[in-house]
Formats: structure tokens, C-alpha cells, sequence
């Protein structure tokens, strides 16, 4: 039998790349990515699941990187902000963002896209409600929702324009 | 606000899960889906030494629909899950009802339903629909395994029937009653509610009478999951949508919420009254609907 220990061996997958690293138990998701990969696009605000800075994807579906431990996740897949954003420019979500002024200092911003992100790939349509609904996770301490919902609102129609398009 | 040092192993059957629980000591943890055990590790307001993640555990996430019509949950079934399962929907509405109102969906994700109840928070929504449907939980041990009524599993404030080297492991509901109803009052949508009442009325095939059988039970207005006896009584006593604002002064009357900064408890004992008017005329609804008179 498995004796608990207080460091172990962890193999994942983080935004395409397989790593492997030896981390304390203690350490969360949202730490492992900051202090040991040096992934800052994940902030890191409230460290107890109800701010949503720190959001994440893991195996695909939206999670809190605080209330994570990395040792958890052995053999799971991980996207964060810097994975959903291509190698060169913005993704049209990101763009969408910026030409709505949808941020004001940042901070929320990486769990806000992250939550966006999913909310778009189930609900390619979606309602302002459902938008704010999808949000209701994310807090930004600046009060910038109204940029922030016009945001995802005119992402969501551009994405099904070039839809369109390529069809 | 990060955890004080602890051990994490992650046992990969239910066997090896259950003896190192047993061996591990009093300060040992169970880490189901961590929404409400890791915010109270980084705020250190538990401190255990040991961590056991049943994650690695195959099989204790699945919903199982038996022969009886009712459904076996696992404990590590998620929110999400519950929320979506065709099964949920069809056979206990409630309980699918009940995991959407839990936080956002990145909490719906990874939150259980075994977490939910082992936490035993009494302003969560799925303890208080868990004791409506009359569920009963299981639990394991070295010592093997015990079944307990929902209603007699929460003992009080975050306390539960569970004593140490137990897990609870499954959770199992009968086919619901016809009428259902759920309502509650947060602050802002996915807020812990300030108060929330569940309902559940049924009638006997070609009955006349409108209503033989009433549940109702509230959350966030007591130290653990309410059931509102009086009022059920007045419900199935005679024509229950005359009988509406009778039952829901008796629920107000029936519970002792607590009064914090959130509400005071005169608030909520007013939100009471007008929640079980809400749900009760929902569930009456929703049995008319599908069993026209």
C-alpha cells in the first residue's frame, strides 16, 4: 500500500508541454504554475476560490488553480491564459477584450478570458444573461463588467460571423 | 494563506483508501473535490496532517439508475454532473435543481456531492434536498459499511454521523415525488443563500385530494437542514393551495436562523415564509401538470 508523503513525482500535461517536476504537497496548482514555471499570466488573488483570478483549465473544464494541489494532478492537462493565447497576437476573444476596454488594471482578466473561453465553446450564442451568469465567478475588484460582458457579447458574434463566412 | 504542511497519498482502490484512513490517525482528511476543505486549509482553519485524495478511486463518481427507479450516486459524483445527468433529471429533479444553485462553474466542476454533504455546511442547498428525498447515505469503514437516513446525518453546524476511518461513499435516493419546488435567496447568484426551502407533494394515482404527501425542509436557517413537520401537516390536512400562508407562518415559525452580518435572523425568518409559499406553489404546480385532476 501507498504511504502518504509530503513530496512527490508529478508528470502533466501544461499548455501542449509535458512536465515533470518533484513538489510538495502543499503547493497549489496556482503556485506551481506562478513560483515553479513561471506562468504569471495565472494571478493569483483571494487563494480560496472566490475571487476566480486563478482560473484555469484542467482536463478541459474550468477550475480554481487555489484549490488545486499539484500533486493532484498526475497525468491531467492543463491550459492556462498562456495557452490559450497564440504564439503571435491575440486570439479574438483577447482582441475583443482590448477593443472593449474590458479591462481596467488586468488582474481579473486572464480568469475572465479563461471563463469566457468556455462559455463560448458550449454557447456559441449567448444571452447577456448567460454571459453574466457564466461570469458570476470571476470578481473584478474594478467594477468593469459592462466592458468586460460588451466584450464576450462581441466576441461571440464575431466568431459566429467568420463562421458564416467560412461556410 | 497558504495550508500548513501536511502528507497527500492518493490510494487507487476503495480497499487501500479505507486502511490508510485507518491508519493515518485523528488528523487525517478526506480530499473529495476540495471546494470546501482547501479554502479552510489555506485559511488553516483545519489542519490536518494527513490528506487522503479518493480521486484515484475508480468508479465513485458514477450515477446509477436501479430497477427500483430510484438512482446510487457516488460520493465523487460532481455538481456539474448532477446538474446535467439525464438520470438525475428524470428521477430526482430536486437534486439536479438543488447542484446548479451550488457557486460557479469552475467550483460545479470539481465540488461532490459525498464533499457537499460531508462538509455539512447548513446554508448548502444539497444536504437540505438529500433529506427531502429521504436519502440514504452510505458509509465504510474498516468495520465494513452502515447505511444512515440524510435526516439523521447531519447532527449540527459542519457535524456530521460520520466517526473516524469512515468514508462516506454512496448516496441513494428513491423516485422522487411528482410536485417539486425549489427557491432561495443569495445575495448575488452562486453566494452561499441566505435562506432556501425545498419542497416535494404527491398524491395517489386518481386520488381527489390535492396533495397526500408533503416534504418541505430549509437551509441557511438553522444549524443544519430544517424539516418543517407543522407545516407539512397543514399542506396534506385539506386543500393545500388554501392552505399556502398557513404553512409557510408555520415554517417561519419552525426554524431558528442565525442572525450575522449577512441577515438578521428576523430577515430570514421572513424569507422563510415567503420561500416555502414559492416552492410549495411550484412543487403544486408541477403536479398538477403531470398528473392533471
Amino acid at each position: 500500500m501507498i504511504e502518504p508523503a509530503e513530496r512527490l513525482s508529478i508528470r502533466l500535461t501544461i499548455n501542449g508541454r509535458v512536465v515533470e517536476r518533484e513538489v510538495s504537497a502543499r503547493r497549489s496548482l496556482a503556485d506551481f504554475l506562478r513560483e515553479d514555471l513561471g506562468l504569471t499570466g495565472t494571478h493569483v488573488g483571494c487563494e480560496h476560490g472566490v475571487c476566480g483570478a486563478c482560473t484555469v483549465f484542467v482536463d478541459g473544464k474550468s477550475a480554481r488553480s487555489c484549490l488545486l494541489f499539484a500533486v493532484q494532478l498526475d497525468g491531467a492537462t492543463v491550459t492556462t491564459i498562456e495557452g490559450l493565447t497564440p504564439p503571435e497576437g491575440l486570439s479574438p476573444l483577447q482582441q475583443a477584450f482590448c477593443a472593449a476596454h474590458a479591462m481596467q488594471c488586468g488582474f481579473c482578466t486572464p480568469g475572465m478570458v479563461v471563463a469566457a473561453t468556455e462559455l463560448l465553446e458550449k454557447n456559441p450564442s449567448p444571452s447577456t444573461e448567460e454571459i453574466r451568469e457564466a461570469l458570476g465567478g470571476q470578481l473584478c475588484m474594478c467594477t468593469g463588467y459592462v466592458n468586460i460582458v460588451r466584450a464576450v457579447t462581441e466576441a461571440a458574434a464575431a466568431r459566429r460571423g467568420h463562421a458564416g463566412v467560412a461556410e | 494563506m497558504k495550508p500548513a504542511p501536511f502528507r497527500y497519498a492518493r490510494p487507487r482502490s476503495l480497499a487501500d483508501a479505507v486502511e490508510l484512513l485507518a491508519s493515518a490517525g485523528d488528523e487525517v482528511k478526506i480530499l473529495a473535490g476540495g471546494q470546501s476543505l482547501v479554502p479552510m486549509l489555506n485559511l488553516r482553519l483545519a489542519r490536518p496532517s494527513v490528506l487522503i485524495d479518493l480521486n484515484g478511486v475508480p468508479g465513485l463518481d458514477q450515477i446509477t439508475p436501479g430497477s427500483d427507479g430510484g438512482l446510487a450516486i457516488g460520493a465523487l459524483a460532481r455538481h456539474a454532473a448532477l446538474a446535467s445527468s439525464a438520470s438525475v433529471m428524470e428521477r430526482a429533479p430536486l437534486l439536479a435543481e438543488a447542484a446548479r444553485h451550488v457557486g460557479h462553474p469552475a467550483i460545479r466542476h470539481r465540488g461532490t456531492l459525498g464533499g457537499s454533504l460531508a462538509h455539512a455546511d447548513p446554508a448548502a442547498e444539497l444536504p437540505a434536498a438529500l433529506v427531502a428525498l429521504g436519502a440514504e447515505l452510505v458509509l465504510r469503514s474498516r468495520r465494513g459499511a452502515r447505511a444512515i437516513q440524510a435526516s439523521e446525518f447531519f447532527l449540527g453546524l459542519m457535524t456530521t454521523a460520520l466517526v473516524p476511518g469512515e468514508i462516506l461513499l454512496e448516496i441513494r435516493v428513491a423516485r422522487q415525488a411528482q410536485g417539486w419546488g425549489f427557491a432561495e435567496v443569495a445575495r448575488r447568484a452562486g453566494d452561499f443563500a441566505l435562506a432556501g426551502v425545498v419542497a416535494l407533494v404527491d398524491r395517489a394515482a386518481g386520488s381527489s385530494r390535492r396533495c397526500e404527501f408533503a416534504r418541505l425542509v430549509g437551509f441557511g436557517v438553522g444549524d443544519r437542514p430544517v424539516r418543517f413537520t407543522a407545516a407539512e401537516e397543514i399542506l396534506t390536512s385539506g386543500d393545500p393551495s388554501a392552505a399556502l400562508s398557513r404553512a409557510a407562518a408555520a415554517a417561519a415559525e419552525a426554524c431558528d436562523p442565525p442572525d450575522d452580518v449577512h441577515a438578521s435572523a428576523e430577515y430570514r425568518r421572513h424569507l422563510v415564509a415567503v420561500l416555502t409559499e414559492q416552492a410549495v406553489s411550484q412543487a403544486l404546480e408541477r403536479l398538477d401538470g403531470a398528473r392533471p385532476a
